[in-house]
């Protein structure tokens, strides 16, 4: 029943998140600040985690090609097709849930048990649409950006791992990545990216604005929206690769 | 003006509110006293919108905020400025900001217009110079009165004031109280301040409403509050043995 009861709430947020802005002026300028804030500041932790995942691929599949029937080139082939269609759009999207995610609800959850969002509401701003809309705005436009960086640093990781251990040549590796490439896998990745997005910020808005109490409920909040995060991508997951690739 | 009629407000079993009436009138600072737990915060509340209400009216000037949809309220909402209990400076932003926000997010104001705004704001408060700083910089004291220098931003018609004086010494609640009162004959104010602080009831009560189990107790003025002989109100006004033995010696 409370699941049914906080999902009614959810669209409820997500209603008057979309509501008219006050003064588009004050939500473009903070549009850009969160821009900063939630995407270009969380590029650090994606090239890190981009060029070791793409290293681990490649070598894991190196490792696992017993067949000396199988080209060299498949090494290249599964980086780049793991990578594209999912390590860089679900896992990255996974990570931000947790550095992103918890950071939005603590932010809100403080604004919250400080009155901040009160007083917001006193002066007659519509408190979500103010603290959210731009959030979803910066997160939607910016994080395909981080997972096409991400992509690109993954088969940069499995190329220096194969080539530098030997398993396979540059010639193999690199004819791997290029082969039977479809634009439509960077499609279906930008539009997972996109609803990942999404699902990060509202969900973890959803639960800062809904904290009650004080610190100790804002580091309960900022831990429950980085676990519905990321079960609610898993589950979109699903769900997109059924309706798009199947 | 703001009239209250036979507000009531409950959370499941717990009946906070019942059937509470009371004016609070332009150019007057107006009281809500009572212990802790009585319904001080949650009738404010009720009466800024921040909590909806199960029966009764709020009137601000006749116009019945009770009934309004989002829209409407909002235009009443830019009539009023709230002092919370923690003052509820927005913490990303400077003094300046916090005074300027919102003059951005109502006004067409110019960059320079704003600015000097802010600036008149904080020479009001006595806090010229300070723009810059965060709130995190500020002392108790201080973040008081940047929140009524924002407060007064808008030219606010009503102010409301949740325990203005809660962790600050007596002398700076003291300051911060006639501040409160100057502002609400300067500019002719609905004031409205939640207390239970006897100090401030002596100093700038005006009009006086004394809660209790969530219903209007007493009325009346700062003179008639230290002459009644109503009990709960000499429990609350003389809790302290000093209170007690000056009670005694005023006998």
């Amino acid at each position: 029943m409370s699941y049914i009861v906080s999902i009614g709430k959810y669209v409820g947020m997500i209603g008057q998140v979309f509501s008219k802005p006050e003064r588009f002026k004050v939500y473009y300028t903070r549009t850009i600040a969160e821009i900063e804030s939630i995407g270009i500041n969380s590029a650090g932790i994606v090239a890190i985690l981009s060029v070791f995942m793409g290293a681990v691929i490649a070598l894991q599949t190196a490792s696992n090609m017993d067949s000396p029937l199988l080209p060299k080139y498949t090494i290249g082939y599964i980086t780049r097709s793991s990578t594209i269609l999912e390590f860089s759009p679900t896992i990255i999207s996974l990570i931000l849930a947790g550095k992103v995610g918890s950071n939005i609800a603590s932010e809100i959850g403080t604004m919250k048990v400080t009155e901040q969002i009160d007083a917001l509401e006193i002066m007659g701003v519509n408190s979500l649409s103010f603290l959210v809309l731009p959030k979803i705005i910066a997160a939607v436009f910016f994080f395909p950006f981080l997972i096409i960086f991400s992509m690109g640093l993954s088969i940069m990781g499995g190329y220096y791992s194969v080539t530098a251990s030997g398993l396979a040549s540059h010639e193999e590796f690199v004819y791997g990545v290029r082969a039977f490439f479809k634009v439509s896998d960077i499609v279906y990745a930008l539009v997972k990216t996109c609803v990942f997005a999404f699902i990060i910020v509202s969900v973890s808005s959803y639960y800062g604005y809904y904290t009650k109490g004080g610190a100790l409920d804002v580091g309960r909040s900022s831990t429950q929206a980085v676990v519905w995060s990321s079960i609610v991508i898993l589950l979109a997951n699903f769900v997109l690769t059924q309706l798009i690739l199947m | 003006m703001i009239e209250v009629k036979n507000l009531n407000k409950s959370f499941g079993e717990n009946h906070v509110l019942h059937d509470f009436s009371a004016q609070f009138e332009a150019g007057k600072v107006n009281l809500i006293i009572g212990q802790s737990g009585q319904g001080k915060s949650v009738l404010t509340k009720c009466i800024v919108g921040l909590m909806e209400i199960d029966s009764g009216s709020v009137l601000y000037n006749d116009r019945d905020f009770s009934n309004m949809d989002r829209h409407e309220r909002k235009e009443i909402r830019k009539e009023i400025g709230m002092l919370f209990q923690g003052s509820a400076l927005f913490d990303s932003m400077t003094v300046e900001e916090n005074i300027m926000f919102p003059l951005k997010m109502f006004t067409k104001m110019s960059k320079k217009e704003m600015l000097d705004r802010a600036n008149f704001c904080l020479e009001r408060v006595n806090l010229v110079g300070q723009n810059k700083l965060l709130p995190a910089e500020c002392s108790g004291g201080m973040q008081k009165r940047v929140a009524i220098a924002r407060a007064i931003s808008m030219n606010p018609k009503y102010l409301f004031c949740d325990e203005p004086n809660s962790g600050l010494d007596p002398s700076t609640s003291i300051l911060i109280d006639n501040l409160i009162q100057e502002i609400t004959y300067e500019y002719n104010m609905t004031t409205v301040v939640i207390t239970h602080d006897m100090n401030s009831v002596m100093e700038i009560g005006d009009h006086i409403v004394f809660i209790h189990n969530g219903r209007k107790w007493w009325q009346g003025t700062k003179e008639e509050i230290i002459r009644t002989e109503n009990q709960e109100i000499i429990d609350f006004v003389y809790a302290s043995k000093f209170m007690k033995s000056l009670k005694g010696k005023l006998a």
